[in-house]
């Protein structure tokens, strides 16, 4: 009996389901447990991907939860390209309709926020402009001037403190308050740097990533919360070598 | 034949699979290890610091790029975005050899990220042959395909591993990346005797030997069957196949392979200063 690829890629991810007849050890019996190298090859090998890329999910949960998540997930969402240095995409998702954590509400931005590291980690290098140049500028024009954000900058928005979630779980910082956070991530040399925003700060960069113009970043930030501090964002983006233009309309 | 007129040569001297936490070792004192292999997927984001550190690297060492994901094997097409993504990072980096894999991984959309296995049969052959066409085309070189690690058979099959790399490289121009553990772990899984399988492939097609090591359990019936699991030193059995191999074919570059539970740096070294001393034994123009 011939074996093809559907039948053999659909008995990898389903355990539950026979090794395909035609598939043999040297004597011509059927292939058991040869055949069950393979399929652990291909659960192991994406779950370890997972691990290693949300590695703050895998603290919360804890190893044996996140190994259990983790065999789930894969069959369900095997990667869609080899690139598995950014496998994961849909985890976030996926922990919001998975039953045993459904109630842990703050898992999928946690999610998103070690999926934007990591993208942050492998997006593309850019030269930032010099602070200075920001500063020179005739404040006359300065609502008018667009900022081009680098590639890696990345920003997830939350309802719960993702960025004190990640720094308590990563970097021993006090236990997280409950509060709205948004994350920015820059990456001023080759690892990402974790800031926290409010969400008027997280309201003025998406706006200025969205190609409006400083001024209009100001005043959305200034609808969320009329105590938005300008300078400590700014501060925040070019600290963060975030900015790599200007340009004056 | 090999075709080395046109890319930076591989020293038949001894490489390693480069880990990211080795990079200040390497860079500071080598020791045995004059090249270094890394894994395709592993460059192919926009920037950051694995592409740095693979340019600085790049500088100072010959590179062999080994693809781990163009599913070679797969039934369906291959990859176009991905082939595009591997033609890049060859076009900028002009690495001194591309390997890839006797096996598939994708299907139906689905990327396995592992080497799954082939049934040796005419239409296989014609599939994998005209891959390698694409493949060989699109980057504008000639490829090594590596003979893989196997755990179980194909029913259907209708030829040996060893014939069907002859008429792949003899239709293809490509040449072989002979894996000494593979060799191995699939002769013991197969129940057939390695030194049959080295005697029957075409040496003179090799343009890069693999060593690492695997792993040990039994199937349902109690028989061994070793994992190619990449987490060990070599065993001692694979390196007196490789010393015989190299014997007779004579030196080819050499690459550890350690993926898992990676060793520090001395370790690894003291693995390629292993594959060195058996190189160094044979004369250069032996075979």
């Amino acid at each position: 009996m011939n074996v093809d690829q559907s039948t053999f890629r659909a008995a990898i991810l389903d355990p539950a389901l026979a090794t395909p007849d035609g598939l043999v050890d040297p004597a011509g019996r059927t292939a058991g447990k040869r055949f069950d190298v393979y399929r652990n090859n291909v659960v192991v090998s994406l779950s370890r991907a997972l691990a290693d890329a949300f590695p703050v999910i895998r603290k919360l949960l804890g190893e044996n939860n996140f190994n259990i998540l983790a065999g789930h997930f894969v069959r369900r969402h095997p990667p869609g390209s080899p690139l598995i240095a950014l496998y994961g995409a849909a985890l976030p998702d996926f922990l919001t309709t998975f039953a045993p954590v459904q109630n842990l509400g703050y898992l999928p931005d946690v999610a998103r926020l070690e999926l934007a590291m990591r993208q942050a980690y492998h997006a593309a290098d850019a030269t930032p402009i010099d602070p200075a140049a920001l500063q020179a500028l005739d404040p006359q024009h300065l609502p008018m001037a667009r900022l081009s954000l680098a590639p890696a900058v990345r920003l997830v928005a939350s309802d719960w403190p993702i960025v004190s979630i990640w720094r308590f779980n990563m970097a021993d910082a006090p236990k997280p308050a409950m509060a709205a956070e948004t994350a920015l991530i820059t990456r001023p040399a080759f690892d990402p740097e974790l800031t926290r925003l409010s969400p008027a700060g997280g309201r003025f960069v998406a706006t200025l990533a969205s190609g409006r113009p400083l001024g209009d970043a100001v005043d959305a930030a200034a609808r969320v919360d009329d105590g938005f501090d300008l300078a400590q964002t700014l501060g925040a983006l070019l600290a963060g070598g975030a900015i790599t233009s200007i340009r004056k309309e | 034949m090999l075709d080395t007129s046109v890319h930076p040569a591989m020293p038949p001297a001894p490489g390693v699979g480069y880990k990211p936490q080795h990079f200040s070792d390497i860079m500071e004192d080598a020791g045995p290890v004059r090249w270094l292999e890394v894994h395709a997927e592993n460059y192919m984001g926009d920037g950051g610091r694995p592409i740095a550190q693979l340019r600085h690297l790049a500088e100072r060492f010959p590179i062999s790029v080994h693809g781990v994901g163009l599913s070679i094997g797969g039934e369906a097409p291959l990859d176009r975005d991905h082939l595009a993504r591997l033609a890049h990072l060859i076009g900028w980096l002009q690495p001194a050899r591309f390997s890839e894999h006797l096996a598939w991984s994708t299907h139906e959309s689905a990327f396995l990220n592992d080497l799954l296995p082939l049934p040796y049969t005419e239409a296989t052959l014609a599939r994998v042959a005209s891959h390698i066409d694409q493949v060989q085309e699109a980057l504008g070189r000639q490829m090594l395909l590596e003979n893989p690690s196997t755990y179980l058979a194909f029913a259907e099959s209708e030829m040996k591993e060893t014939d069907f790399l002859r008429e792949v490289a003899r239709r293809t121009g490509c040449g072989l990346l002979l894996d000494i553990n593979n060799v191995f772990v699939s002769a013991t899984n197969q129940q057939t005797d390695p030194r049959a399988y080295i005697a029957a492939f075409p040496l003179d097609r090799v343009g890069e030997v693999h060593l690492g090591g695997h792993d040990e359990q039994a199937d349902d019936h109690g028989a061994p069957l070793l994992i190619d699991s990449h987490d060990s030193p070599v065993v001692d059995p694979v390196w007196t196949l490789y010393a015989e191999t190299i014997a007779r074919m004579g030196p080819r570059p050499t690459l550890i392979e350690w993926d898992t539970d990676v060793p520090p740096w001395p370790v690894l070294a003291a693995e390629a200063a292993r594959s060195d001393a058996v190189l160094s034994a044979v004369p250069v123009d032996a075979a």
